[in-house]
């Protein structure tokens, strides 16, 4: 029970951010306010027990505040006047709904924290946590399957992380390439 | 981009000896510890905002250009690829482990794990770089609009 209640506070404090940011005018202020959306995912994922995406989470975080507040600091902002979209306020409740109703299957099938792989005893989770270490010699499990059992998911989410560099540095280049009969 | 004041560049200037550090541990002790490459790669491209932000573009790529930064971008990518192709002609399999069936490490100890720390550290080194030359594009250089509506690319050196 206790780790429910941690959660929910720090679900509350999440939820506060995101409206907060969302509703706010100054740009800045929005931005500062969507900090507690990451850092609060964060401090989550540590009680949550996973330590490994709780460092990544930080980190990430950080670099993105410092660029959003790089890109929005003294940048005007049009205000336009709100009206309600009424067609994506249908799609958001419906959206809702759905992930209510799955989280409460969901709980009434498993125990809160409890892997879905505890129900299947042939599952490749367990097969991960029994021979991680003896198969890899890796101590750290998450490791041991990101770069040894799922190392194909690496080299995509590498070529991904490239791929986005040269589309960057290809559009926000400092000096243009002429070909010689260009003018 | 000039720098901030004294105080953020003296504490900048204490802290990124203990922020490298710990990015490398990071790195190195991804097969043991929470963190891996990613982690240890992302702290370590954070040092070179910190210093970007303390003091000014002009020191932070002198010592780390972004041509070395492209370099060292591809030099990580090729090393997972060249880890990986490895294991394909020595283990038989794409990213098999061949060094952990030749050459099992001790459990728990720092050289063990046999191609997961490699692939660790070129992973580290891959999104340092990368980080570093988001920040640079993104933040450094600016487009600056045109009066004629068009876009022009300015490094912002005489605005701030």
């Amino acid at each position: 029970m206790g780790i429910e209640l941690i959660l929910i506070i720090i679900l509350v404090f999440i939820l506060l951010g995101a409206v907060i940011a969302v509703e706010i005018r100054d740009l800045l202020s929005a931005v500062i306010s969507l900090g507690v959306v990451g850092f609060g995912l964060s401090i989550a994922f540590v009680f949550l027990q996973a330590p490994d995406l709780a460092i990544v989470q930080i980190a990430v975080e950080v670099v993105l505040l410092i660029l959003l507040i790089r890109a929005t600091i003294r940048r005007e902002v049009r205000s336009t006047h709100a009206h309600i979209n009424w067609p994506s306020l249908f799609l958001v409740v419906i959206l809702c709904l759905g992930l209510v109703g799955f989280a409460y299957i969901a709980l009434e099938e498993l125990e809160f924290g409890a892997p879905a792989a505890s129900k299947v005893e042939e599952s490749p989770t367990n097969h991960y946590l029994r021979q991680g270490l003896t198969e890899t010699g890796a101590a750290n499990i998450v490791t041991s399957v990101i770069l040894d059992y799922r190392a194909y998911d690496t080299l995509g989410e590498a070529t991904v992380l490239f791929t986005a560099i040269i589309g960057a540095l290809a559009i926000l280049r400092g000096v243009a390439r002429k070909k010689k009969g260009d003018k | 981009m000039n720098g901030m004041s004294p105080i953020v560049q003296t504490v900048a200037r204490f802290v990124k000896v203990f922020i490298l550090l710990f990015g490398v541990y990071l790195t190195f002790t991804g097969h043991l510890t929470p963190g891996g490459g990613f982690a240890g790669g992302v702290v370590i491209g954070c040092l070179y905002i910190l210093l970007t932000l303390a003091h000014g573009k002009s020191l932070s790529l002198t010592y780390f250009s972004s041509g070395a930064a492209h370099g060292l971008d591809s030099l990580g990518a090729l090393m997972f690829l060249l880890v990986a192709c490895l294991g394909l002609g020595l283990g038989g399999i794409f990213f098999a482990n061949f060094l952990q069936k030749a050459y099992p490490g001790a459990e728990f100890s720092l050289l063990s794990a046999g191609t997961i720390p490699i692939s660790n550290i070129a992973i580290g080194i891959k999104v340092a770089s990368s980080l570093f030359l988001v920040f640079v594009v993104m933040a450094v250089a600016r487009i600056i609009e045109k009066k004629d509506g068009g876009t022009d690319y300015k490094q912002d050196e005489e605005e701030e």
